[in-house]
């Protein structure tokens, strides 16, 4: 695998490297995807990175992740195995999964798998190939890249990413997991895309792991488009826990059409820096889409969590719940921006973001907002930011619980009410173990991916027992 | 001596609420504080219980021998002392069952004893509850989350019946409760007297000394204990009111 190595990332530095590289990026374009590409660079080459003087970016800067070295790579990885860390140790967890290594899917022998039941799982770049008219009609269609920098430089860039298609009337036997991992001997710049398209009728769960299995640092720009047609279900997880030298852009794009239905749960255990991107957009009538986010944030940890919903036609829900607990320095970002068009009628949407800081240096800026046209709707937006109930604290300690682990159950019992939102039992539990881990600062990274943190030879051991809350 | 309490002073933000109380409580005895509102009642529960917000400017509190201002607030709980609260807090996301065997647990932990098996804790929360006639899927709920004010304040015996304290402070238990809600109160109270606890219940009305007979009666104005008697000190009270008292001593 040959590697290009860049001292910082700017933009010029970025268009050079496409046209360099641009043989190598097309290698399985179709026409318009390449024209698709040409024309992200174009707009990438206008918008360049965001700064912190773009409204949204103001509370997020990325000059210092963009200041490091990176090393690029335009080739398939040969010869890797990505099997073993690929491997899931939720007990009884049983799932179907998909890994991708640094960006490339993995597996190449099987790149695209395809189930009697019509269900086509594996890598793009393969897609792009054997599909080419399911991949031309939904890649890049829902993703904005005219007015959002690093989604114009992914849609220029991205080869390969995974590539998920459940047809018409069909259900998802087993729960999705794709596993993304970044292992590499230096700072690592990668940029993949993923295309979810689940047809009528149909319902999906996915869980969409971003880990990082070492402590080098890493760029990632990953952008995920879902299309959810008529009637169909998904039920989405996106697991974070990345070392605290990782900045990851993850923008998720949700097209929902009629009577579509979506939960998303974005649950961020650790990572250097964070950013969600997340768009929802109703283009049928009655589709409802709730999503959810928890994040434990430490030590200098940057999470910033946007989340846009635009209701274009009538009668959808949508309900947004984020709650985060910042700790030492971490920083918590929500933009929640709703925006309901005048033609949508009978909205409900309902936004709450609440933070707990645990220290003076914790920081956390939130922002509901909601912009209506309709007047028929029903909108509420919330936000708190606040210490640990120290009445709840004195109450509990009063009974003779320790102030630790008073503090503990709160914290467990304030996180709970977004796990409690996971319907997968077993990743319930493993979440639920996790958030003990972490809000016992035994969590740092994983030796493993996200999932890997418990063995049978190092069981949990708490002090109180909190599994039955 | 259970409680021997010597000129205590107390003040919150600067301003002194307590002004040098005074009170031996023992084993076996329930006492009554009572007084118009805002003269401290509830400054000497939060003060005996340990609420920070509260600064002990002055005097001497010893529980079965100890100085009471050396032990943190779970350790005088698991010494024995129980705060039944006015405004009982609600923790949503913590159920009631595991709240309260975190709390029985370190309380033994403390005692030197192991945890209580599970079976063995569900079986007692059963007959506690029947005490104070609790619904039952009270306990699967979250900490007084949506519970009325008279569920609130049957938690608050419940958890006493639990953790069977040694001493017990209630704190106006009977404000905002209807006659039924007051006398299942008074009868879980009445039920967990025995000679080895002591109880003392605050309040502002004689009301609930009908049914918590009292075996003193302290009459607390302007932070101070200004009158005590037995429990016709509370009928008197309930007779004439607090102004002869004002005037008194104002």
């Amino acid at each position: 695998m040959e590697s290009i190595t860049k001292d910082s990332i700017t933009r010029e530095m970025m268009l050079d490297l496409f046209g360099k590289n641009a043989e190598r990026i097309c290698r399985n374009d179709t026409e318009s995807i390449t024209a698709n590409r040409k024309k992200a660079l174009d707009s990438f080459g206008k918008l360049g990175f965001p700064t912190t003087r773009l409204e949204a970016w103001k509370n997020t800067d990325l000059s210092e992740s963009l200041a490091k070295t990176y090393d690029f790579s335009f080739d398939p990885l040969t010869g890797a195995s990505g099997k073993k860390i690929f491997q899931c140790n939720i007990p009884h967890l049983d799932t179907a999964v998909i890994g991708q290594l640094n960006g490339w899917y993995m597996s190449k022998d099987v790149p695209l798998i395809e189930l009697g039941n019509g269900i086509i799982m594996g890598s793009l770049a393969e897609a792009m190939v054997r599909y080419p008219d399911i991949v031309d009609k939904h890649l890049a269609r829902y993703a904005d890249s005219d007015h959002n920098g690093l989604t114009a430089l992914n849609t220029a860039f991205a080869q390969d990413g995974i590539f998920i298609y459940v047809p018409d009337n069909v259900t998802s036997p087993k729960p999705v997991q794709m596993i993304n991992v970044i292992q590499h001997s230096t700072n690592i710049f990668l940029q993949s895309r993923n295309l979810v398209i689940v047809g009528k009728n149909s319902r999906l769960s996915l869980v969409h792991c971003d880990d990082s299995y070492n402590y080098e640092g890493s760029f990632s720009n990953i952008v995920t488009e879902v299309f959810l047609d008529e009637n169909s279900f998904v039920d989405h997880y996106k697991l974070q826990n990345l070392n605290n030298d990782s900045t990851l852009v993850s923008t998720t794009v949700i097209h929902l059409e009629k009577a579509a239905h979506i939960d998303s749960h974005f649950i961020s255990m650790n990572g250097g820096l964070i950013r969600n991107n997340t768009r929802i957009d109703f283009q049928g009538t009655d589709g409802i889409a709730n999503v959810y986010g928890l994040y434990l944030m430490d030590r200098k940890q940057h999470i910033d969590n946007q989340v846009f919903v635009d209701h274009a036609k009538p009668g959808c829900t949508s309900n947004e719940m984020f709650k985060g607990i910042l700790d030492e320095n971490a920083h918590g970002v929500f933009n929640g921006h709703v925006l309901v068009r005048k033609d949508a009628q009978k909205t409900s949407a309902y936004q709450s973001n609440r933070n707990i800081l645990l220290t003076d240096t914790a920081k956390a800026n939130s922002k509901p907002f909601l912009e209506i046209y309709a007047d028929d709707v029903k909108c509420s937006h919330g936000s708190t930011t606040g210490q640990l109930d120290s009445e709840a604290l004195f109450y509990l300690r009063q009974r003779g619980i320790s102030e630790e682990s008073a503090r503990m159950l709160l914290l467990y019992a304030f996180a709970a009410e977004v796990v409690s939102k996971v319907t997968i039992p077993q990743l319930r539990n493993r979440i639920e173990d996790m958030i003990k881990k972490r809000l016992q600062g035994e969590l740092q990274i994983c030796e493993q991916c996200v999932l890997h943190c418990s063995t049978p030879e190092h069981p949990l051991d708490f002090k109180i027992d909190i599994s039955k809350i | 001596m259970l409680l021997s309490i010597k000129n205590l002073h107390a003040s919150i933000n600067g301003k002194e609420i307590l002004k040098g109380i005074d009170l031996d409580v023992n084993k076996g005895e329930v006492h009554a504080i009572m007084g118009p509102n805002g003269t401290g009642k509830s400054t000497l529960a939060s003060v005996i219980a340990g609420r920070e917000v509260f600064e002990v400017t002055a005097g001497d509190v010893r529980y079965k021998g100890k100085n009471l201002f050396k032990l943190s607030v779970e350790e005088r709980s698991r010494e024995g002392i129980f705060l039944g609260f006015q405004y009982p807090v609600e923790i949503p996301g913590v159920s009631m069952t595991n709240f309260m065997r975190t709390a029985v647990n370190e309380q033994r932990k403390y005692r030197g004893l192991d945890p209580m098996p599970a079976g063995d804790f569900l079986r007692m929360m059963e007959e506690k509850k029947k005490l104070v006639e609790i619904q039952s899927n009270l306990t699967n709920r979250s900490v007084n989350e949506g519970f009325s004010g008279g569920e609130k304040k049957k938690n608050e015996i419940f958890q006493m019946a639990v953790l069977e304290p040694t001493l017990a402070i209630l704190d106006e238990t009977d404000s905002g409760l209807d006659i039924d809600a007051l006398r299942i109160v008074a009868n879980g109270v009445n039920t967990l007297r025995t000679k080895d606890n002591a109880f003392v219940v605050i309040t502002h009305y004689q009301r609930l000394l009908d049914y918590i007979v009292p075996d003193f009666v302290h009459v607390l104005f302007e932070g101070r204990i200004v009158k005590s008697g037995n429990k016709e000190l509370a009928m008197e009270l309930e007779e004439k009111g607090y102004d002869w008292i004002k005037k008194e001593f104002e």
